[in-house]
């Protein structure tokens, strides 16, 4: 029972591809499970490998004025030196708090009612640092998203005229590129968001907004259409039982709605991660985005093995991102997707 | 005394893109308390389109619905409706789905633990006690129509209305349910309106069968009164002289009658032969 349910917890989180090693673990049907390993990690083991050896070659023939295209083993480099000055960056953060604290208490001893200064430390981010803020930017802007895109969804689902009345609009709104965005934001931003000690930088709002404006409609859609093409029987039940018009919305049109919400908030997040990138590199959001942009100036002869690196970095995360969105589908809406 | 449910005269009109269409014409039925009627037509002739107007779904254009001497015309739970496709909340479980209906009809009727007790029940009248946590999705098709009937149960309605219970339903498992229902009302003896196309399920569940004429402008064709003592047990009436000839008289109805055009009547005749063919199967 206990293999059972963690086998069934593997595959709604996305590892089905483990499932096989475990039952051959416990020597289930060994030849069958060989069979499934192969066909599960091993095509794809072989897939990356000839990727790998395909860009292996190609990068050896490109030439560019910052030197040859690194090829992965120069990424691999590039990766664990991102990774050495991370951790020198840590060391050296830790050596400032220590010796702010001796500083401190070397004057609180001479005098009590000393007047102590505890500054925050100002290195620069490293590479976690940028993609944690990079992760936090795009959350933040795909939660106002679909806090925004889901109850107009369901309004939108709710109200034909209203849909009627509104897609020409989303329809207008949605191919717009972040980048034309960005300059409108920027200067909205800066005008109305005024404030001598800022909780947030604006490089931040401007970003998290960019995200907003392009990845809401996906949901917004997705929701109205889900929300618009309920089973009408399901609607009779809650006019026979004769719920109010909350708790029909409530107990009826959303979570029957919610595989249909879903699919649009996973394909928002994908979005979302895209144009996050792009506006992080002209706002200057200290993430990923700017990382890329800044090594691009920077020009050194590692820079390309680095935005290589970032590269990478990106698709991993977008594909970790789509696999969480995969698993909160699965866990919480109520079809076998 | 006043009949219990009135179907008064009622006609109703579809606006179309041509110009109203008229699907019913002055349908008019009068139904005593505890009585099982069956409404049979060709698909499309709308029958459901009656069901719906007493289940207060649809408004008719004319005429009125009226339930003891009080005119309806909006849903609610004394009229409580089985549908076709089951619909039950795929994301709530067997016992959820009673639930919702019996916590949202006895709001401040019945204490929790009452509430309990009546959603156990119905679940056991309809001899589903032992799926009650599991999802729509994980049970058979007549098990789900068995919940739907228990959720329909469990509104204690003046009157049960069921659009094609089990016409989704394989012939085995639709044999089954029905004798389930016979079992039920004779328990129960509530007054039911059931829709069917199946001759035999009419003939054998009703004590009276409406025949509705072909649409547009569908009105009731004829009433046949089944006078056949229950409780009723399908083998016995397959060669029950009295059955027959209640079947013979609906299917002659449909197919000669009210023929569709698609069959003209003297390609229909066949259709009557069935009823010879189940007394030879039945006496060999």
């Amino acid at each position: 029972m206990f293999k059972q349910n963690t086998l069934h917890y593997l595959s709604v989180a996305g590892f089905a591809w483990l499932v096989p090693l475990i039952k051959l673990a416990s020597w289930e049907s060994p030849r069958e499970q060989l069979q499934e390993i192969v066909r599960l990690i091993g095509l794809p083991l072989i897939a990356i490998l000839v990727f790998l050896a395909i860009w292996s070659t190609a990068a050896s023939r490109i030439d560019t004025s910052l030197g040859t295209f690194p090829g992965p083993t120069a990424v691999v480099t590039a990766a664990q030196g991102l990774y050495q000055e991370h951790l020198a960056e840590r060391e050296k953060a830790v050596a400032f708090y220590e010796r702010q604290t001796k500083r401190n208490d070397a004057k609180l001893a001479k005098n009590p009612d000393a007047e102590v200064k505890i500054r925050d430390y100002t290195g620069k981010p490293t590479y976690f640092d940028q993609i944690f803020t990079s992760l936090i930017t795009v959350f933040t802007g795909f939660l106002v998203a679909s806090l925004i895109a889901v109850p107009i969804g369901i309004m939108c689902g709710l109200s034909p005229l209203l849909n009627t009345a509104i897609t020409p609009i989303i329809q207008i709104l949605k191919p717009v590129s972040p980048l034309a965005w960005l300059p409108l934001v920027t200067m909205v931003v800066s005008a109305v968001y005024v404030s001598d000690d800022p909780a947030l930088s604006k490089s931040f709002i401007n970003s998290a907004i960019t995200v907003t404006l392009c990845c809401m409609w996906p949901t917004l859609i997705n929701t109205a259409v889900g929300v618009a093409n309920i089973d009408k029987d399901l609607i009779n039940v809650g006019r026979v039982i004769q719920l109010g018009w909350f708790t029909r919305v409530h107990k009826i049109a959303i979570p029957a709605a919610l595989p249909m919400i879903f699919t649009g908030l996973r394909i928002s997040l994908g979005i979302g991660w895209m144009v996050l990138i792009a506006a992080e590199m002209l706002a200057q959001n200290p993430g990923l985005g700017k990382f890329v942009w800044d090594e691009f100036q920077n020009g050194s002869s590692e820079s390309l093995a680095r935005i290589m690196v970032a590269v990478i970095t990106i698709g991993f995360v977008g594909f970790i991102l789509d696999s969480f969105m995969h698993t909160l589908h699965k866990v919480i809406a109520h079809d076998e997707a | 005394m006043s009949t219990y449910l009135d179907i008064s005269q009622i006609s109703i009109e579809f606006p179309t893109k041509t110009g109203p269409f008229k699907a019913l014409d002055k349908v008019d039925l009068k139904i005593d308390r505890g009585e099982f009627i069956s409404l049979i037509g060709h698909s499309g002739c709308g029958k459901s389109t009656v069901l719906n107007i007493v289940a207060g779904l649809y408004e008719a254009t004319e005429g009125a619905v009226i339930l003891e001497s009080k005119e309806v015309n909006a849903p609610g739970p004394d009229r409580a409706v089985v549908f076709q496709h089951h619909s039950l909340f795929p994301w709530l479980t067997v016992y959820q789905n009673v639930e919702l209906a019996v916590k949202q009809v006895f709001k401040g009727k019945k204490s929790k633990a009452e509430m309990h007790q009546w959603v156990e029940h119905n679940l056991a009248l309809v001899h589903m006690s032992h799926a009650s946590h599991k999802l729509p999705a994980e049970i058979s098709g007549g098990m789900k129509q068995r919940v739907g009937i228990a959720r329909a149960l469990a509104m204690e309605p003046k009157v049960l209305l069921m659009d094609e219970p089990f016409g989704a339903l394989d012939a085995l498992t639709r044999a089954h349910l029905q004798d389930a229902l016979m079992e039920i009302q004779a328990e129960l003896n509530n007054t039911v309106i059931l829709i069917t196309h199946d001759v035999d399920e009419a003939v054998l569940l009703s004590d009276r069968i409406v025949m509705m004429t072909n649409g547009p402008a569908a009105r009731v064709g004829e009433i046949l009164n089944i006078d056949l003592p229950r409780p009723r047990d399908r083998l016995a009436l397959a060669d029950n002289s009295d059955y027959n000839h209640y079947r013979a008289a609906v299917l002659t109805f449909l197919h000669q009658k009210q023929a569709k055009s698609d069959t003209p009547p003297s390609q229909a005749k066949p259709a009557i032969a069935p009823v010879a063919d189940v007394k030879k199967a039945v006496g060999a």
